[in-house]
């Protein structure tokens, strides 16, 4: 079918792509930004393209402050959020399977309290907590960000998973039973890997969250070698504002630079996984 | 031991077809029981347990030096009766979630539509729509706020460009607020996403009917579109509006929930209390209240949802 007007098609492409410029301009803005001289974050702040260009601005905010650069901040965030990716993979794959394919008792009643879960706000054990961390001395340690993860702590994950087994059809865990398989076999051997697709959503998710998360390090790091980007960059930003914007923003970009080259590589899985939690 | 197919036929009496019944329902339980078991541990240990203790200690003034002193209802009292920045934080929290959420499914709800009319190239647009959504809550989009935003930051700079006024964002109480509030719109792609997820489930077939009812665009997406996305709105509502109250990372480092208080949410104020006073007690008591409140609008949603989200 020919369209009859191209007037509304016009319209729409004029608005749509107007619109995406007004939707990324902070992130190019930031971009951009990032590579003026100090004097001209201010004397040029609206434009997008720096007119004199300085590179200098990342070496400088790699040397971070005090003593402790950046280097430091994004080992112990790959080292965090890849254990939580991790953890998130194990736990909520076994649970979800557990909770999809087996008949235990009280299944039911547990189910409910998964999804209850899901919605419950993170401030009411926020406090709690950290008293229990604090009594294991896990303050200042890395424990308190990733030891929850392996404990199923994404519910969200879990009831993903769980959706997605119910569309693998039961016949292929009964014949491999039948087979002389055990649970866990048919699990890891037949579940797993048609569960592909599933764990990628779950590891892109895992891993943007724990990057971004800022409250838990917040509260459990405080020692400057312990910290992760988020933390870094808001100490940095605390240190730095008004006196070194360039620096700043430069490393304000790094800290997106893994979550960017993610999303470039497995945005299809993000806006799936999106699409699927409100269908469901 | 023997298993059943060995067995002869004399020995499979009713008794024993119902033992070997049972003998496999416990194991598949307990099978169940070893998958489950991480999340279990999770569940007992650092939710059920924790909110457990948190009920506790809410009744007690705790500054983590010396034991809690059991105080009963005191900190419920203070916190309605003798702390205005309490009710200031209610204040501030509410008017951002009734002008954020609203605004953001209605910009999300608007492109999705407009995404939806099946033009070429909408993959891309929703792709770069989306971004946001991925990046906003990070530090990095709030020192970008916050630098944009600034006395001489690009926003003022533009406004000045245009001959308008330059706004002060961090010293005018609604300034404050609307930066927040664009901030939190800004990120509507998830949303949008999940509305185009639904808007593509509505069966051609119905537009057909309402096309042969000689109904026009705006009937077939009053008398179609919506009611056939009244569940994906209620889902959007709840999701956005629990989120909403639990905003903290964009406050605490944008407006620091200032000036005077006006920015302060509840999350803001609540990990005041609690990591920078040491009031555990008090924070306790302040978690319970937060999830009072969402409890009841949550509640809300769901029971005036009978009347107006429609499934099939």
């Amino acid at each position: 079918m020919n369209r009859r007007t191209t007037l509304s098609d016009v319209i729409y492409y004029t608005f749509v792509i107007a619109f995406s410029f007004l939707m990324l301009y902070p992130i190019l803005w930031m971009f951009g930004t990032s590579f003026k001289p100090e004097t001209e974050v201010f004397s040029n702040a609206a434009s997008l393209i720096p007119m004199d260009w300085d590179w200098l601005n990342y070496p400088e905010g790699w040397d971070g402050f005090g003593g402790v650069g950046f280097d430091v901040f994004f080992r112990n965030s790959l080292f965090v959020t890849g254990s939580v990716v991790i953890g998130s993979l194990l736990s909520c794959s076994i649970v979800a399977y557990g909770f999809a394919r087996i008949n235990f008792r009280f299944r039911k009643l547990l189910f409910a309290c998964l999804i209850s879960t899901v919605l419950l706000p993170i401030q009411i054990i926020l406090v709690p907590q950290y008293l229990l961390f604090e009594q294991l001395n896990w303050v200042n340690t890395f424990y308190p960000l990733i030891v929850p993860h392996f404990l199923g702590g994404t519910p969200f994950f879990i009831f993903l998973l769980i959706q997605f087994i119910r569309g693998i059809p039961r016949e292929l865990d009964e014949a491999a039973i039948i087979d002389g398989c055990s649970r866990f076999g048919v699990f890891w051997r037949i579940v797993l890997p048609l569960l592909k697709p599933a764990l990628v959503t779950v590891a892109i998710f895992a891993f943007m969250w724990s990057w971004d998360d800022f409250l838990t390090p917040l509260i459990y790091l405080n020692s400057v070698e312990v910290q992760t980007v988020s933390l870094g960059l808001r100490n940095f930003m605390d240190a730095k504002a008004g006196t070194s914007w360039g620096p700043l923003l430069a490393m304000s970009s790094l800290s997106l630079l893994p979550q960017f080259i993610l999303f470039l590589f497995f945005q299809r899985y993000l806006v799936e996984g999106i699409a699927t939690t409100g269908i469901k | 031991m023997k298993t059943s197919e060995t067995l002869t036929e004399k020995e499979i009496t009713p008794e024993f077809v119902e033992k070997e019944r049972k003998r496999r329902n416990l194991r598949e339980s307990l099978t169940g029981y070893a998958m489950i078991s991480p999340w279990l541990l999770g569940f007992f240990g650092l939710i059920i347990g924790p909110m457990i203790y948190s009920f506790i200690l809410s009744f007690t003034d705790y500054d983590m030096l010396s034991a809690p002193q059991w105080t009963g209802f005191s900190n419920y009292v203070e916190l309605f009766t003798n702390d205005p920045r309490f009710i200031q934080s209610l204040q501030a929290t509410f008017t951002f979630v009734v002008i954020a959420i609203p605004l953001k499914l209605a910009f999300s709800l608007f492109l999705a539509l407009l995404f939806n009319t099946g033009r070429k190239g909408s993959g891309i647009f929703t792709t770069i729509y989306y971004v946001p959504s991925i990046i906003g809550g990070s530090v990095a989009i709030s020192v970008v706020w916050r630098q944009m935003f600034g006395r001489d930051g690009a926003v003022n700079t533009i406004l000045d460009a245009w001959g308008l006024d330059t706004i002060s964002f961090f010293g005018n109480s609604s300034a404050a607020m609307s930066i927040l509030v664009i901030l939190i719109v800004w990120q509507f792609g998830a949303p949008m996403i999940i509305f185009l997820a639904g808007l593509r489930q509505i069966p051609d077939d119905l537009y057909e009917a309402a096309s042969v009812d000689g109904a026009g665009i705006v009937r077939k997406f009053i008398k179609v579109t919506i009611p056939m996305l009244t569940p994906i709105i209620f889902f959007n509502l709840v999701m956005e509006t629990i989120n909403g109250f639990m905003t903290f990372t964009q406050a605490f480092l944008i407006t620091g929930g200032g000036p005077r208080d006006s920015t302060l949410f509840y999350a803001v104020y609540l990990y005041e209390v609690a990591f920078e006073f040491l009031n555990m007690g008090y924070a306790s008591a302040m978690a319970w209240i937060l999830l009072v409140i969402i409890g009841a609008f949550t509640l809300l949603i769901f029971k005036s949802s009978t009347f107006w989200v429609h499934y099939d």
